[in-house]
């Protein structure tokens, strides 16, 4: 136990409550752990969280750390107040990248937690926004001893600054029957094709990839990643019709009606007479809410694939921006279907990487050069699927229609062809 | 540096299927269905007929190595060893055989972990690292969601609310939390109080000129030395040149305030996804237990529990009911600062004569 530790009357204050309390974890570490480096560095810590507390402002600034032969992963935090708190006065985050799919023996979490023990602070997370595992708390030197033990048995650093950051996905196919895409291996497949740039960030800012399995999106890729990829299917949604009639049974046919038929933002779905479930599929866009609300009844169909989306990001600079639709459907079966995507997230973030200002995030840039421009330089047709809607303003110099339209065609004509051969 | 330096095995993302349980490696990709026995229980029935049940846990997401340790003992002894988390922070174990279910809950529970956060219930609040770890944070975010999810975890755990509802927090206006039903966000309400001294030696100024989203920011000579200069009519206040310029301090114990978003939902599940809208504002940042900002949030959970039908996310609701009734039915003030003049907004004004009455 520290012998001198810090009052903490605000912090104690978050120990009371039903809630687990982080405070009564890092008290413990401060007075029950057996190495004495861990108990007053987590006393450091308390120390000037709580002095946080009582003046409403934080304490941490940035600075470089990495470790030996790459330049991110680490975010580094020296303190502001190390004079009054100097146990720990240098305290970064780890971050490490997690297994596609979060998922984790208790064998392993515990190797990793006796790693953490020796070189750290003995705080984790699981996980950060981002996605990785973030070990909080640890000096330069730990931060070296600490990935060289782990690196060894399998675990690599994640990003941070301007490059590819960690990728996250959905528990998917392994534990969802909403699962139109092997999640995990698209997930794997893009970010380890990127790892030097997610090691040595020298793009114009973050990039992401997140991999949602089906159009629920759990893993908040539409909304905060530069590329998302989503599972869908584009042909006929499964009914079983048995189970509709099971579920009017037990819920009735007016919940149904109210909470399944009337929620379809198209309408494309109907209840006939005999308590048949017609589905108009032209017209359903793959919304989910049916089949979340009877997931016994209602199933994908089986020509999966993923429909990819560029662009999301958070407020900074120009305001929250959601992911634009870029590719409609794309098959991702065979080892070429995942080359073409790799292929096709290489020329966005070359075409970024020469095109993005400082700071500028893809979907930033988009807004700024415009859609169009943005395709062509990674070549990508246009698609009416991109748009909500076509343009509204007159204002624009259309010199070109003839030869626009001809392309068009002459793409209708190649589908066509292709469909026939 | 007498030793060598180890290079790095650029292994990059491990592969999950190793550390995945034995039933979900088995039937990957094939699955039936699933139910929801009670809350924080899931049970997955694949094709070929095996069950795997999932107990979901809130944590507080901070661990300590002595909790993991903890948390991997409950995982061994009544569990199968197999652990997930959800992107959430919630700890979920697998199990293949039900009888192990109750008495996996009752493990947790007496530890002290909470059991539910599935379907319909409040979720675990997702949240950033605050003053423990940000390097610009204006408030806490394991202590806010520590206080907010004590007053919340009845809503945890239980199923009464009309749909999901996630929530999170972001301790500065980059919103690091992303979107909620409810998000709780700080907003300063001051422009940046300037280091002169400082400034030329710490801050890159072209870069920070740059990051300044309303052109506010101009290079300038101050007591003879290079600095930079607010103009602060034009200042929004948002914070963007504290992290490249950490002497242009914009986090202020008085002025930097929290407020409160709704109705952010990523699903494509009916509508297409949402941002969160503001609805209030001026909350003051208030450590230890921030009661002010838990009372509006559960003020705005109470009228959506009442009023929203079964299904309906927050956005499905107020886009059902109206905003006018959302802030008639919350009791809260609706200001000029509702109205949106960011780029793009003339879009979110009411252009038609839909109106409730």
């Amino acid at each position: 136990m520290a012998k001198n530790t810090y009052p903490t009357p605000m912090l104690d204050n978050l120990e009371s409550g039903p809630w687990p309390s982080f405070i009564t974890g890092i008290k413990r570490l401060r007075d029950d752990h057996p190495d004495e480096r861990i108990n007053s560095v987590t006393n450091g810590l308390l120390g000037q969280l709580e002095h946080s507390y009582e003046t409403r402002k934080g304490y941490w600034k940035g600075g470089t750390v990495s470790v030996y032969g790459y330049g991110g992963g680490i975010i580094p935090r020296f303190s502001e107040v190390g004079d009054a708190f100097p146990e720990s006065k240098e305290f970064h985050t780890i971050r490490v990248q997690p297994p596609a799919g979060n998922f984790y023996t208790t064998d392993m979490l515990r190797q990793l937690g006796d790693s953490w023990e020796k070189h750290g602070s003995g705080l984790v997370t699981f996980h950060g926004q981002t996605g990785n595992i973030m070990f909080i708390g640890t000096t330069t030197e730990g931060t070296q001893h600490f990935f060289d033990e782990i690196n060894e048995y399998g675990w690599d650093l994640g990003g941070a600054g301007p490059c590819v950051r960690t990728a996250m996905s959905c528990v998917g196919g392994a534990r969802c029957e909403m699962s139109n895409c092997n999640e995990h291996s698209i997930h794997r497949w893009m970010v380890n094709n990127f790892t030097d740039d997610v090691h040595r960030p020298a793009l114009p800012y973050k990039f992401k990839f997140k991999v949602s399995g089906c159009p629920n999106d759990c893993q908040n890729a539409i909304e905060r990643a530069d590329f998302a990829i989503i599972g869908t299917w584009r042909d006929d949604m499964k009914v079983n019709q048995e189970e509709i009639k099971n579920y009017i049974q037990k819920k009735g046919r007016q919940y149904l009606i109210d909470n399944v038929i009337t929620r379809c933002p198209t309408q494309a779905i109907s209840l006939d007479d005999n308590d048949n479930f017609i589905v108009d599929n032209h017209n359903c866009v793959r919304c989910m809410h049916c089949l979340n609300v009877m997931p016994k009844a209602l199933h994908p169909g089986d020509d999966k694939g993923v429909t990819i989306l560029i662009g999301g990001k958070r407020t900074l600079k120009i305001g929250d921006l959601m992911g634009t639709v870029v590719v409609p459907f794309k098959k991702l079966e065979t080892e070429e279907d995942y080359e073409s995507l790799q292929e096709m997230a290489e020329d966005i973030i070359d075409f970024w990487a020469e095109n993005g200002l400082e700071h500028e995030r893809t979907g930033e840039m988009i807004e700024r050069i415009g859609l169009v421009n943005f395709l062509e330089g990674i070549g990508i047709d246009v698609d009416p699927n991109m748009v909500s809607n076509p343009r509204q303003s007159s204002y624009v110099r259309m010199d070109g229609w003839d030869e626009e339209a001809e392309k068009w065609f002459e793409r209708k004509r190649e589908e066509k062809q292709a469909a026939s051969a | 540096m007498a030793q060598e330096m180890r290079s790095p095995i650029e292994s990059g993302c491990p592969d999950g299927f190793q550390y995945m349980h034995p039933v979900m490696r088995k039937n990957y990709g094939q699955w039936a269905y699933h139910e929801d026995p009670q809350p924080g229980v899931l049970v997955h029935v694949a094709n070929s007929g095996d069950k795997i049940w999932t107990v979901r846990a809130g944590t507080q997401r901070i661990l300590d190595v002595f909790t993991l340790r903890e948390l991997c003992d409950i995982g061994d002894k009544y569990g199968d060893g197999y652990i997930h988390f959800t992107i959430r922070s919630n700890i979920e174990y697998q199990v293949a055989d039900e009888a192990k279910v109750q008495p996996l809950i009752k493990a947790l529970t007496d530890a002290g972990y909470v059991v539910g956060g599935t379907r319909n219930s409040v979720a675990m609040l997702s949240h950033t690292q605050g003053w423990l770890h940000c390097d610009i944070p204006g408030t806490d975010a394991s202590g806010v969601v520590k206080s907010m999810m004590d007053e919340l975890i009845g809503e945890f755990k239980e199923w009464n609310m009309p749909n999901r509802v996630h929530m999170t927090t972001s301790c500065c206006q980059i919103n690091c939390g992303g979107q909620g039903d409810i998000a709780i966000n700080v907003q300063h309400t001051k422009p940046p109080k300037i280091n002169h001294d400082l400034v030329s030696n710490v801050c890159e100024r072209p870069s920070v000129v740059a990051r300044c989203p309303v052109a506010a920011i101009r290079p300038a000579l101050v007591n003879g030395k290079p600095s930079l200069e607010v103009d602060e009519k034009k200042c929004i206040c948002c914070g963007a040149c504290f992290p490249p310029c950490p002497p242009m301090q914009i986090n202020d114990a008085e002025h930097s305030k929290l407020a409160i978003w709704v109705g952010g939902n990523h699903s494509n599940a009916r509508g297409k996804p949402t941002f969160q809208k503001l609805v209030a504002s001026g909350i003051p940042n208030n450590p230890p237990r921030w009661p002010e900002a838990t009372a509006v949030v559960k003020k705005i959970l109470k009228t959506y529990k009442e009023d929203a039908k079964d299904w309906e996310r927050m956005n499905d609701w107020v886009e059902r009911i109206g905003w006018p009734r959302f802030f008639e039915k919350t009791g809260l003030p609706f200001t000029k600062y509702h109205i949106d003049n960011w780029r793009g907004a003339r879009a979110s004004l009411n252009a038609s004569t839909h109106i409730r009455f």
